[in-house]
């Protein structure tokens, strides 16, 4: 990504991505999305629309759900960002993750992440929700795969058991 | 050996813990060093000829690779049935969105501003958008009368029925194209050396067809073409046969920029220049006895290929092949045709061809019953296939299914009967109307007829160095649990623990050719194979005296070891051979066209609310017999997953063309149920076994694309009234067909005649 005059503008953001404070230089345009992906390699973070439609780049900022396809990177100068990587390595979703591998609400994996994103947001909200609760809280977030009865499902036994750790 | 019972048990995920994780590895999760960003510049027009290509002065096309026809060093095509698609057009278009030129770039971003500064000009032609324009020659596009395939199955002598018919049912049904949307767009990354040739990393389903495509399109030989596949998010046959062309147009930069190209559709270039489902139209005439039976039909099946061949021979034969569903036909004749059009080409899609031609016998057994006066139950119970009888091919029925049975059980499960009354009776009130349908079908398993022969899927199970057993298959995962049930398959042969299984990654150089992923076949074709490979393993060990009847993990590992250290290598190669019975002839598509069927009863429960015309289903019953279930968790993931998308098919999903271009190709406009649009769908399985899969599975992965949309659109028609012929059936479509306001009052307003024979007074009322 070096040499054409499109890349001038550059800036610089200062976040925390994951607990770590981060700093870099960032084109002025880029999207939060690729700016986790691209520049700091957390690649779990995934793109499937693009126009923050599918949920798939699902973003903890400021412990609001964001599509980080939607978030300049310099909107998230200062917050703090979480992603798939960040709840895996402090376990603060292992319980959820654990439920979806258990129930199946993970296939292809790639709307996964988000997913669990979208259902951590959730519970964190709202620690017993009800199964119309689960299933209008996701509906943000498209799965091409299970047809959601075993994504709701982890949810629901997760809120149950209230285990989401 | 001991039997661990892993079949049969919903194990691990394999590949789970990196899905959940963030950690799994799709192809836009790739970088190589110096990699180049791809893109592909494409027709703006239906049909014509290119007399100039301008490049813009605001880029500097010096940084640029640009790619064109002439850099193609083998044939400009992309192999598959023909090799009638050009990899890229050279100066004539068939269809909007075809490839014309490739470029690449380090910049992304410039890379996207390079493609608008491309302009243009053509010499237009006309061009045609349907299958009537098809039909009726309005313009000869391809060969000399528009058909790229035909087929014609006779059974018996139908022309003698008409004559002894009580009823003759006529009937036209249509279906609408529909895109896969895997949540994971397209996407490939290739690198090109003088020595090693073209290695391409993707997402994918089938490797070894990629492999094919690129040989001819680059002239190398065999082992210079290298096929990876990456964690692939989601498929649906939508990743069958236009993965070639990205993989084609990858390599092709590469080859010329000498660095590793990597080329990432976005959604909007996904949805408007890939495979859709193939649009159809099903037309029916049955001859019927006063009691109901089937004594004869003829049924005309039609698809739009779009503008070139591809996979349209293959689909059109499967939609032929189940158009007369789980019936016994004693007289018929199917006329089966693909036809083109300007449209970019119609492709795989889970079910491939059977949701089409299913719908449409599913409604049509519904005008059936209502023209005799029986209901939608007894008309089903009357003709269901039953062992030992023939299908529309004369394919005997081996196997003992009793659909009656099946119906039976579907009914108490869902609570048909006190649901149809009581929603007769609600539905005289003012307000939404309730309504209940059914839908039975059948969905064969592996290639048809005898496709798995040409094939000769080949597989291997290997021991490595340190006495661990690896599975070898050219089968890929992306969702439905491949890799997860066969290693479950290959423990349970050997007597292993699920975990002491392991399956290699795709990769044309490491995996023989086990065939493409495709028609509900891994399980049941492949998972056969991978069986004998483990059990060749066992008896080679238990040959060299190295184990015994009975022996634990650890003494199999310890002689696994000791035989590969004394030996070298240790790999055991499984072949598919035809079983004797399965006899097809070709020519008259005449004989066992499936080596096991699925079989299924659905019921769905639908509301259209009053003011928005909107259809929803409240509750959806999935009944199938699918043989052995290996895995409950994950067929039961493949059920659910497969009727939502027919849910999706039935009420959401309308790709709105302009001439030959979809124009609503985002998520935005494209709509896809979401988990708010589905409250309940319960799935139930029958297990009858069967000879032909490992441990007496079948085929899963399409079966439940079958029937949604039939149950669904016979539960509307069963709520309104009105016989809806065609989907997808959007609220604006359910609008128009109410007619005019006085007309949509009636059936939001009036009361109807209680009870009664289903559907009798709303077919009057409509």
């Amino acid at each position: 990504m070096t040499g054409s005059p499109q890349r001038s503008a550059e800036c610089e953001i200062s976040f925390n991505v994951n607990g770590h404070a981060t700093s870099l230089q960032i084109h002025a345009m880029e999207r939060l999305l690729d700016v986790l992906r691209h520049e700091l390699g957390l690649t779990g973070t995934k793109e499937g629309c693009g126009e923050g439609e599918c949920g798939s780049c699902s973003v903890l900022m400021d412990g609001l759900l964001v599509n980080s396809c939607l978030i300049p990177a310099l909107q998230a100068n200062g917050a703090s960002i979480v992603t798939i990587e960040g709840l895996t390595a402090d376990s603060s979703a292992k319980g959820l993750q654990q439920a979806f591998l258990k129930c199946g609400a993970a296939q292809c994996g790639i709307c996964t992440p988000g997913m669990i994103l979208a259902a951590f947001h959730l519970l964190s909200k709202k620690p017993q929700p009800s199964v119309d609760e689960i299933r209008e809280g996701l509906a943000g977030n498209l799965c091409r795969c299970t047809g959601y009865m075993q994504i709701v499902e982890a949810v629901a036994e997760v809120a149950r058991s209230g285990a989401a750790r | 050996m001991k039997n661990s019972n892993i079949v049969g048990a919903s194990v691990p995920r394999l590949e789970g813990r990196d899905k959940i994780s963030g950690q799994a590895r799709y192809v836009d999760d790739m970088k190589l060093p110096e990699m180049l960003y791809g893109a592909t510049v494409r027709s703006r027009i239906a049909r014509g000829t290119v007399r100039e290509i301008n490049f813009g002065s605001e880029i500097n096309w010096e940084e640029f690779v640009i790619v064109g026809p002439a850099d193609i060093p083998g044939r400009n095509c992309i192999a598959l049935i023909d090799d009638d698609q050009p990899c890229l057009a050279d100066g004539v278009v068939n269809h909007p969105e075809e490839p014309l030129l490739l470029l690449a770039h380090p910049d992304r971003h410039l890379l996207a501003k390079a493609v608008e500064a491309i302009t243009v000009e053509y010499d237009s032609l006309p061009a045609i958008f349907n299958i009537q324009e098809s039909e009726t020659l309005a313009q000869v596009i391809w060969g000399v009368d528009n058909t790229f395939k035909t087929y014609l199955i006779e059974k018996g002598d139908v022309d003698a029925v008409w004559e002894r018919a009580d009823y003759v049912v006529e009937g036209e049904y249509t279906t609408g194209a529909q895109e896969q949307l895997y949540i994971e767009n397209n996407g490939m990354v290739a690198q090109f050396d003088a020595e090693k040739g073209v290695t391409v990393w993707g997402s994918l389903q089938c490797p070894y067809y990629i492999h094919k495509a690129l040989m001819k399109l680059c002239g190398l030989p065999a082992d210079k073409v290298r096929v990876v596949q990456m964690e692939t998010g989601g498929a649906f046959g939508g990743k069958e046969e236009y993965p070639s062309m990205i993989a084609a147009h990858a390599a092709l930069l590469a080859i010329k920029s000498g660095k590793p190209v990597k080329i990432i559709y976005d959604r909007m270039e996904d949805m408007t220049a890939t495979t859709k489902r193939h649009p159809s139209r099903t037309r029916h005439r049955t001859a019927v006895s006063r009691s109901g039976k089937i004594l004869g039909g003829e049924i005309e099946f039609t698809i739009d290929g779009g503008a070139y061949k591809t996979l349209s021979p293959v689909v059109l034969s499967r939609g032929a092949i189940h158009a007369g569903g789980a019936y016994y036909w004693p007289n018929v004749r199917i006329r089966a045709k693909a036809v083109a059009t300007n449209m970019p080409p119609h492709g795989a899609f889970r079910g491939f061809g059977a949701p089409q031609s299913l719908f449409a016998l599913e409604r049509h057994m519904d005008r059936i019953a209502e023209a005799v006066g029986i209901s939608a139950l007894e008309i089903r119970r009357q003709n269901f296939l039953k062992t030992g009888q023939t299908t529309t091919t004369e394919q005997v029925v081996h196997e003992e299914i009793d659909l009656d049975k099946l119906l039976d059980r579907a009914l108490k499960l869902s609570d048909y009967h006190a649901k149809k009354e009581k929603f007769a009776a609600d539905n005289q009130q003012n307000g939404g109307k309730k309504g209940i349908g059914i839908a039975a079908f059948l969905h064969g398993a592996g290639f048809t007829g005898s496709g798995e022969r040409f094939l000769g899927s080949e597989v291997g199970v290997e021991v490595r160095a340190d006495g661990g057993v690896r599975v070898l298959v050219s089968s890929t995962e992306f969702g439905q649990g491949t890799k997860t049930v066969l290693c479950q398959i290959v423990a349970e042969t050997l007597g292993l623990r699920y975990e002491d299984v392991e399956i290699a990654q795709p990769d044309t150089q490491e995996v023989p050719n086990s065939g493409p992923t495709v028609a509900s076949r891994t399980v049941m074709v492949v998972g056969k194979l991978v069986q004998s490979a483990a059990i060749g393993i066992r008896e080679t060990l238990k040959a060299s005296g190295k184990i015994g009847d009975s022996y634990s993990a650890e003494e199999f590992r310890a002689a696994c070891q000791a035989y590969v250290e004394k030996n070298g290598t240790f790999r055991s190669i499984a072949k598919y051979e035809q079983p004797e019975d399965v006899i097809w002839d070709e020519e008259k598509y005449r004989g066992s066209a499936y080596a096991a069927f699925a079989w299924a009863v659905y019921v769905a429960e639908v509301t259209v609310d009053p003011v928005t015309y909107s259809a929803s289903v409240d509750d959806f019953v999935a009944l199938q017999e699918v043989g052995k279930v290996l895995h409950p968790t994950l067929a039961k993931g493949q059920i659910i997953g497969g009727v939502v998308q027919g849910i999706g098919f039935a009420l959401y999903e309308k790709v709105i063309w302009e001439n030959g271009r979809m124009q609503n190709g985002q998520m935005t406009n494209y709509i896809i149920p979401t988990s708010a649009d589905l409250r309940s769908i319960r799935v139930h399985f029958e297990e009858l076994g069967n000879v032909h899969g490992a441990y007496g599975a079948k085929g899963i992965g399409e079966l439940p694309m079958d029937g949604p949309a039939p149950a669904v659109v016979n539960a509307i028609a069963d709520a309104l009234g009105i016989p809806f012929d065609s989907v997808p059936l959007l609220p604006e479509d359910i609008f128009d067909a109410l007619g005019d306001g006085t007309a949509r009052e009636d059936v939001f307003s009036s009361p109807r005649e209680p009870g009664g024979r289903e559907n009798d007074d709303r077919i009057a009322a409509a």
